[in-house]
Parts: C-alpha cells; sequence; structure tokens
C-alpha cells in the first residue's frame, strides 16, 4: 500500500490527534452491544437496589403480623414471607449487599492477583520464589474455617471486613495463572524491546504485560462475581457474614428455595435478580474484553461483512 | 535438463482446473500443472499464494472445511473425491510429501527406524525383520551416520537436518511415482540446506520419481528444479524451463520477485510496491493489476489466460511487449538510485560507534528445580571481537546456534560483561553509572526479527513509536510532534499512528519496528535478522529503506542475519560467527571474494544463488555434519570436526588445530585463500 522507497512529500493534509490506548477502548467500548447493554442492566439494578427502597414505606426489618406468606399485592408489592417481612423490601436490601460484595471481592481479588501474579513472573528469581510459596501457602489454608473463625472478631467492623476476607482468600488460583502468563510473555520480543529502551520494569508490568493479560483477567473477574456472591451465600448460611436481621441475596435465596414451589415469591424474585446480576456482569466482562483487545471480534465481523458486499458486487 | 517430451510418458501427476475455497475464501484458482518421471518441477510463490495448498491437495490432505473443485490424477486414478480407503492406498505409496517442519511430521513417542519401517510394511507385505533392514538401508541412503545405530533413536535425538533427512527415507520407502516437498529446507540452516538438498537430490535419482519443489527460495529452486511454476494470488502466473525463466522472466511479477533478490554484482533492488491482495477482495482482471508498473486498463478489465508456448506460459496481456523490447526489471520498476559514495575518510580516522573485544557469555547447565545444582556450562558467546565505525554497516553472520543473538543482547544490555570488553560510543560498559546507561539506551536502538511479537499487539502505533521517546523522558509536545514525522521517514502515513499493529502487512510492521528504533535519533542500530521473516518481494523494500536511511541520518548498523547474499547487498565490512567466536572479518567484498576461513567457504558455497546456471555450475564444499554443541567448550578451533582443510592435514598438525586455538582476523592455523564464484 505504502511500500514507497521514498516519503511521499504531500504529506496527509492535517494530522490528526494520535488517539491513545484509552481513548480508542472507550470508543469500541461504547460500540458495542454487549456491553452497553450489561452496563446499563448493572447501572439499573444499582438504582433498583438503593433509590427502590425509598418507594415503600417497609423495610426490610419490618413485620407485619397481618400478612404471613401473603402472595405480590398492592401493599406488598412482591408478597411477605412466612414471618410477615416484606419481600420488595428485603430482596431490594439483599441486593444492595450483593451488588456491593459481589463487585468488590472481584475487583479487589483480580487486582491483588493481577500486581502479585505479574511482579512475580516478570522480576523471577527470588521475589518468584517467595511469592509462589505465599501462594501455595494460602492454597493449603483451609478458607472456610479460616473466615469462619475471623469473621464474628470483625462483626463490629461491619462488611467490608467480610469483603476483604473474602478477597483475600479469593486471588491465589489467577494470579499463579498470571504468573505463568507474564512468563511467557516476558520473553517476547515487544517486551524485550521496551527493557533494551530503558522503560522501567513497573512500567512495562503496567503498560504491556496486564494489557495483554487482560482478556483472562476480565474473564476471571466476570466469574468471580458470581462466586463471590455464591461463598458469601454459603457463609451467611452457617451463620457467618451476613447475619440477620441484615440480609443479602445469598441469604433469601437459601431461605426462600423451600418455598420455591408451593410460595414462588419468597424465592424468584431474589433469584432472578441474582441472575440479570451475573448476566449483566458478563456482558459488560464481553464488551470489556473486546474493546480491550483491538484483535478480537468486531474486527472479524466487519471483515466478513466486507466480503459479502464484494461478493454481491462481483455478481 | 530439459523437460521429458510431451508425447514420451503420460504425466505422472496431473493437476487441471484445481480450484480449491476456504469458508468462501478461493485460495487457489484455477491451477494445471503435470510432472512426468524423473522431473522436478518448482512451484515459487509468496506467503498466501497457494502453493502449499497445491501440494497438500495433490496428498488429499487439505482439511474438511476446504471445497476442492477441478482434477489431480496421480498414474490415471482421479483423486478429488476419492474415498479415505482408496487415497490411504495411494498415499506413501505412489506419491509421497515431505513437509516443512520434520519435528512435528515425525511421531515423537516411536523410534526413527520404526516409523520408517511402518511406512514400508504399511504398503508392502513384508515382515518386520525385513522392514526394519529395508529402514536401516533407507537412513543410510539419506546419509545419515552409522545407521543401523541410528535407527533405533528417537525424534527429538535427532538434529533438524537429520530430521528432515529422516523424513526423506520416510518418502521413498515405497518407490514412489511423484514426491512433494512443500518447503522442506525451510527451517534449516543453509549449511544443513545444502546437504538435505543433496539428500533429496538423490532420493529422486535414486527413485527416478518425479519431484514437486515448493519453495519461496528462489535460489533452491535455480538449483533443484528442471521447470518452474511461479504462482500469484492462487493461480500460475509464468511457467518455463529455470534456466529461461530465471533469464528472461516475461511477467512482471517474476521479474519484480527475481530483481527483488539480492545477488552479486547488482547493488539495485526492485522491490514490488504494495502488498499481496487478500483473496476475499480480488480486484476485477488482473489479481497483480494493482501493484503491476505496467498495468493499464486492459489489465483492469478481465483476467488474462496462462497463454503461449508450452515451453513459456504467462498468464499477462504484457508478456509479446516485454519479450518484444527486452525489458529487465529496471526498466519495469521504480528504483532509488544508490546515493553518490560519499567522500571517503580513511576508515581508522572515524569514530568507532562499537568496539567488542573478546567477549564472552556463558549460561549455566543447572540440575534440580528448586535449588539448582550447576552441572555444566554453555559457551553460547566465546571470544567474539567487532568493530562499528560511524556511518558503517557490519554484517554478522552465522547459523543458527552461533551466539549471534546472544551477542546482540550482551553489547544491548550494556552492563559489565563475564569477559572481554564492549565499548559503545567510547564508553566502556563496565564503568558506566546509572544516569550513562539511560543516556546510552537512547543512542542504541534495536530492530528485532519478528515483526508481529516485538509490536505489542494492544498499543496503537502512535504509542508504540513514542514509547522509546517516553523512556527518555520526552514531553508531550515533542512526543506528539515527532510521531507523524517518523512514520513518514519510514514510508508510513501519519494517520496510522491511531491504527494497531495487526492491521499492518508484515513489511509494514518491520517498518513500525524501525520508526520505533529511530524515535530517540540513534547512533547504532541493532538489526536482529530484521528482513527474514518477509517475503522477497517485501525484503527488499526495507533494504532499500534501511539503505536511504544510513544514508540521510548516518547511522551504523550492526545487521544480524544468516542471509548472506542480504548481507553482502546490505553491510560494508561482515564478521562470520561459528559456535560463538569470530572466525573471520574483513571487508564484504574482500571476503566474499576471497573467503580465507575454511567455514566461510563452506558457508558461502551453501548459499544456492537465484541463477540456474552458475548455481549448478559452481563447485561446492559441503559440510558434514552438525554444529556441535556448545556444552564442550574446544581447547583449540571450534570447527575440528567439520573442517575439510583439518581432514587433509599430518598429525603434527591436526594437533596444533585441536590444542592451540587460533586467532587473528581469519582464525584459522592454516588458511587457504580461494577464489570463489561467490555467492
Amino acid at each position: 500500500m505504502t511500500i514507497t522507497a521514498t516519503p511521499p512529500e504531500t504529506a496527509a493534509p492535517e494530522a490528526p490527534e494520535p488517539t491513545g490506548r484509552t481513548r480508542v477502548a472507550l470508543r469500541r467500548f461504547a460500540a458495542s452491544t454487549n456491553a452497553v447493554v450489561g452496563a446499563a442492566a448493572l447501572l439499573l439494578l444499582f438504582l433498583l437496589a438503593f433509590g427502590g427502597p425509598y418507594l415503600t414505606h417497609w423495610s426490610h426489618t419490618d413485620i407485619d403480623y397481618s400478612a404471613l406468606r401473603q402472595a405480590p399485592s398492592a401493599t406488598h408489592w412482591w408478597g411477605t414471607n412466612r414471618i410477615g417481612q416484606d419481600v420488595y423490601a428485603q430482596v431490594l436490601h439483599g441486593l444492595q449487599k450483593s451488588l456491593l460484595i459481589g463487585l468488590l471481592v472481584a475487583l479487589f481479588a483480580t487486582v491483588l492477583a493481577s500486581v502479585v501474579g505479574a511482579c512475580a513472573g516478570y522480576f523471577g528469581g527470588w521475589t518468584d520464589r517467595l511469592v509462589t510459596f505465599f501462594i501455595d501457602l494460602l492454597l493449603v489454608f483451609p478458607a472456610f474455617l479460616i473466615i469462619a473463625i475471623v469473621s464474628p472478631r470483625l462483626r463490629d467492623t461491619g462488611w467490608l471486613a467480610f469483603v476483604g476476607l473474602l478477597a483475600v482468600f479469593g486471588w491465589m488460583i489467577t494470579a499463579r495463572v498470571v504468573r505463568s502468563m507474564t512468563r511467557s510473555l516476558k520473553e517476547r520480543d515487544f517486551v524485550r524491546a521496551a527493557e533494551l529502551m530503558g522503560v522501567h520494569p513497573l512500567r512495562i508490568i503496567f503498560r504491556h504485560i496486564l494489557p495483554n493479560v487482560s482478556s483472562f483477567l476480565i474473564v476471571d473477574a466476570t466469574i468471580a462475581v458470581g462466586g463471590a456472591v455464591m461463598s458469601e451465600t454459603g457463609l451467611s448460611y452457617f451463620g457467618f457474614g451476613v447475619q440477620p436481621p441484615d440480609v443479602s441475596l445469598g441469604t433469601l435465596i437459601a431461605d426462600g428455595s423451600g418455598a420455591a414451589v408451593t410460595y414462588p415469591w419468597m424465592f424468584f424474585f431474589a433469584a432472578g435478580l441474582l441472575v440479570v446480576f451475573v448476566l449483566a456482569v458478563n456482558f459488560l466482562g464481553d464488551g470489556l474484553r473486546d474493546a480491550l483487545d483491538p484483535t478480537s471480534g468486531q474486527h472479524r465481523r466487519r471483515r466478513r461483512r466486507k466480503g459479502t458486499t464484494h461478493d454481491r458486487a462481483a455478481r | 535438463m530439459t523437460a521429458p517430451h510431451a508425447d514420451a510418458d503420460p504425466p505422472v501427476l496431473d493437476i487441471t482446473g484445481l480450484h480449491v475455497d476456504f469458508d468462501g475464501a478461493p485460495a487457489v484458482r484455477g491451477v494445471d500443472l503435470a510432472l512426468r518421471r524423473g522431473e522436478v518441477l518448482g512451484l515459487v510463490g509468496e506467503s498466501g499464494s497457494g502453493k502449499s495448498t497445491v501440494a497438500l491437495a495433490a496428498m488429499g490432505l487439505l482439511p474438511r472445511t476446504a471445497r476442492v473443485r477441478g482434477s489431480v490424477r496421480a498414474g490415471g486414478t482421479e483423486l478429488i473425491g476419492a474415498g479415505d480407503r482408496e487415497l490411504s492406498r495411494l498415499r506413501g505409496r505412489r506419491m509421497a510429501m515431505v513437509f516443512q517442519d520434520p519435528l512435528s511430521a515425525l511421531t515423537p513417542v516411536h523410534r526413527v527406524g520404526d516409523q520408517i519401517a511402518e511406512a514400508v510394511r504399511t504398503h508392502q507385505d513384508v515382515g518386520r525383520v525385513h522392514a526394519r533392514r529395508r529402514a536401516v538401508e533407507l537412513l543410510d541412503l539419506v546419509g545419515i551416520p552409522d545407521p543401523e545405530h541410528r535407527s533405533r533413536a528417537y525424534p527429538h535425538e535427532f538434529s533438524g537436518g537429520m530430521r528432515q533427512r529422516a523424513m526423506i527415507a520416510m518418502a521413498i520407502a515405497n518407490d514412489p511415482d511423484v514426491i512433494l516437498a512443500d518447503e522442506p529446507t525451510t527451517a534449516l540452516d543453509v549449511t544443513v540446506q545444502a546437504q538435505v538438498l543433496e539428500v533429496l537430490r538423490t532420493a529422486q535419482r535414486e527413485t527416478g520419481a518425479a519431484l514437486l519443489l515448493v519453495s519461496h527460495d528462489l535460489g533452491v529452486i535455480a538449483g533443484m528444479a528442471d521447470r518452474v511454476a511461479v504462482m500469484y494470488a492462487g493461480r500460475i502466473v509464468e511457467s518455463a524451463p529455470a534456466p529461461e525463466l530465471f533469464a528472461a522472466p516475461r511477467m512482471p511479477y517474476t521479474m519484480g520477485l527475481l530483481g527483488a533478490v539480492p545477488r552479486p554484482g547488482s547493488r539495485v533492488l526492485t522491490p514490488v510496491p504494495g502488498a499481496p491482495p487478500e483473496l476475499r477482495l480480488l480486484p476485477r482482471g488482473c489479481a497483480f493489476a494493482p501493484r503491476c508498473p505496467l498495468a493499464d486498463d486492459t489489465c483492469r478489465t478481465a483476467e488474462p489466460e496462462l497463454a503461449g508456448p508450452e515451453e513459456h506460459r504467462t498468464a499477462c496481456v504484457k508478456a509479446p511487449e516485454i519479450a518484444a523490447r527486452d525489458l529487465a526489471a529496471t526498466d519495469v520498476y521504480p528504483v532509488d538510485e544508490p546515493a553518490p559514495v560519499r567522500a571517503v575518510t580513511p576508515r581508522g580516522e572515524l569514530p568507532a560507534v562499537l568496539r567488542v573485544e573478546g567477549l564472552t557469555k556463558t549460561f549455566p547447565l543447572l540440575k534440580g528445580a528448586a535449588f539448582g545444582r550447576r552441572v555444566g556450562s554453555v559457551h553460547a558467546v566465546d571470544g567474539v571481537d567487532l568493530d562499528i565505525r560511524r556511518g558503517e554497516t557490519l554484517g554478522l553472520v552465522g547459523e543458527s546456534g552461533s551466539g549471534k543473538s546472544t551477542t546482540l543482547l550482551e553489547i544491548l544490555r550494556l552492563a559489565a560483561p563475564e569477559a572481554g570488553e564492549v565499548e559503545v560510543l567510547g564508553h566502556r560498559t563496565s564503568e558506566l553509572t546509572k544516569r550513562q546507561i539511560k543516556a546510552l539506551r537512547g543512542s542504541v536502538q534495536i530492530v528485532f526479527q519478528d515483526p508481529m511479537a516485538s509490536l505489542d499487539p494492544r498499543q496503537p502505533v502512535g504509542e508504540i513509536v513514542a514509547e522509546p521517546l517516553r523512556a527518555q523522558g520526552a514531553d508531550r509536545g515533542a512526543v506528539a510532534r515527532r510521531i507523524p514525522e517518523l512514520l513518514r521517514l519510514v514510508g508510513l502515513e501519519a494517520a496510522h499512528a491511531a491504527r494497531f499493529p495487526h492491521e499492518f502487512s508484515g513489511g509494514q510492521r518491520q517498518r513500525i519496528g524501525i520508526a520505533r528504533a529511530l524515535a530517540v535519533e540513534p547512533r547504532l542500530l541493532v538489526l536482529d535478522e530484521p528482513v527474514s521473516a518477509l517475503d522477497v518481494s517485501v525484503q527488499a523494500g526495507i533494504l532499500n529503506l534501511l539503505r536511504r536511511l544510513k544514508d540521510e541520518l548516518g547511522l551504523a548498523y550492526l545487521f544480524v542475519s544468516h542471509d548472506l547474499s542480504v548481507v553482502r547487498h546490505i553491510a560494508d565490512r561482515v564478521s562470520v560467527m561459528y559456535l560463538g567466536r569470530t572466525v573471520e572479518s574483513g571487508a564484504v567484498e574482500e571476503v566474499f571474494a576471497r573467503p580465507r576461513h575454511p567455514y566461510t567457504q563452506a558457508l558461502l558455497s551453501a548459499v544456492p544463488v537465484p541463477d540456474p546456471v552458475a548455481e549448478r555450475s559452481r563447485s561446492r564444499v559441503l559440510l558434514a555434519g552438525d554444529p556441535p554443541s556448545a556444552v564442550l567448550r574446544a581447547e583449540g578451533c571450534g570447527f575440528v570436526g567439520r573442517c575439510p582443510v583439518y581432514a587433509g592435514l599430518g598429525a603434527g598438525d591436526r594437533a596444533r588445530c585441536a590444542g592451540e586455538r587460533p586467532v587473528g582476523e581469519v582464525a584459522c592455523h592454516f588458511p587457504q585463500p580461494r577464489p570463489f564464484p561467490a555467492a
């Protein structure tokens, strides 16, 4: 195309401002339907969780003794449970907790995993050995037991400490994968080129290594969101984590699962919102991955479209 | 030499009207080929031209997703549409294939001898013992030393050249009528390539089979083929007997291809502009028209058929005109004149950009996983001397494993070497402070071999090019101004800054790599095999660009390559490495015309020349065996095991070779100047 021996004297009229990676990624993100749908759904869930409770005068702790196990009606929009609590208020309160716990745990765990894993893989040697040893140590700890022992002592600090605990025990496997990916990336010429240009090692990690493992990190983080909600449920069921009268989607689902067939509203509103939440995160993750990876999806689609138009033209 | 005549005997392989589509994208668009017994047909083309697909289609090895039309007849049997059972009966017996990558073509868990014996037993009703004996015979035929013993080895115990020999042995096990060789020597070093080609020649002569040799290397084709067919965009565009095709090509693409290969005597290369078309989006008319300087409206309306006399057919409407006017590549393609020779300053007065003396680098061989015990050393670099003056190009030549890349990395590390001395722009690397190192990093830049791997796939080109500037602490404004300037300097457009590397062709990517290296205005550019991953026509464009940049910017190059003709074309001085040591260095003309070290002589004679007449008449020094392992450090000369001179020496001289390390410009105790019909 432009394999000319001498540079063309007639330069492009005005050189457009070179677009940075962030701007390119944002543009691609906005262009992807998946991403926009996911982001919108997530935003709506947040609005619902934090704005919804103001629409009803019931709070999640109120008990209406006159309405036990009542089907959805004008007074109790999503019905009541077996002790007469309003399901709408409870589900929204639970959604608040689950949204925050799910997203924050996934975020903390992924950030921790990517930084630690990339550093271990990039620097190698003793850093690597120490970090791998530490990771292996954490992996053999029975995480469930430790959280069970520690969380009652942290009750006063509230759910944030719980988020921290879940994150601390959820990053190791991701970190190991990031470490091995980094080790193979480190051998690639573009990393070597950056080293030979004198780019600072941490800068190389953040500009070259992490963007190139981002596809994996995003997929892993979207799975981690679901996983965090689930492990929170499990812990809460056994009496750790979120404790009554506080509720989360997990505790609500656990409570309502027995009544799923007979009193479906106790179960399906909570379960439905959890499904929507996890799906939205997955869509968002998909879109984000496509936006950050210039070679993915869209490109292929564009080429195919080009091919068909050509075929039509040829005919 | 001359092709056997058409009516003499029926073709053993007859391909007519072959079309192959992958998911609706054409890969081969109407190919006709006929091979007769004992004939060697060379199929040449650049990557993506469909040459390998033709070979695979002939074997019936295409994946299921491929749609194949046309006819492939082997000895009268139609292969297209034939069942698996039918094909299995023919494959290996009537036609056999030698693949490019011999490591993946041999099963790693079976012994080599057993694999060959299996090929024998599949098609012949013989006993196990007999088949084993036949396998050993075949290994002996392809020149494997001690075949009885080696037949019990596993593929990983063989070197690349030996594996390819084993593949050839397997291919000829059942005396096939046709041998298909798909880039059989591309993965090998030149000296090994020469051996394997010799074996292929022997194998073909012994079996009397027809050989379809698929290659992108015009030199290999020139040395082997009787007839040559040139492929472009899925079609054959020219076919002729080899001497005629190389002497008087008629199709502009062939002319460009031949003109793009560096060869002795020609100082200008003719790159073919542009890149091969995407086969989904072929233009109407001749597929080559968009890149062809002679194209006019007739070319763009209809695709020309392969026409002309039986002996020399071309698919080009301009062919008669080219023949009549006797045009050469330089008449057809625009070439930039080589810069006038600069005022010659005596070399000694020019300031040294890089000086390396006795550089050494060893890697420990460790045993045990966590706490490795050192059990030996790999002497990757063991005494390398280099000297580059301002504005000079030094070609560093050697086969794989000779320590070229390690040498480069040791220099670029800018740290104190294990032994010896590295001096960059007058600074000894052993005495640098951190600040000085940082400043020097800007003066020495590198261009890598693989343009795809050396560019971060997640960064837009603008950021890639800006990286060294940022590393040197340039401010935002300066960076933004410099990017379009750099892209234009290497022949790209400023608007390309927003695109990602995968949107460019191989040649353009390499230009981006060069732009990145030039960003901080270096004094020395280290080029690590910068053109070996590129097609010939694109390679010529990059070489011309490097030459122009050197003249304009006064750069010095350290140009590492295994391709001697490229080095000869671009370098002023050359330094030959063998087993981590410099064995010969000097001015390019001098070394290439009168090599004195036996290794240099062998290396030069192994390089195929894209000229059938010269290629077939010149004398060769064929080296035996493969380069030895770098784990065992030779006390004396490292070349004794393969040296043709050593073989003819007396006991006293031999002791000197083996025990005393040769030094000097020609590191040999018995240098013999020998005039060469050079590469």
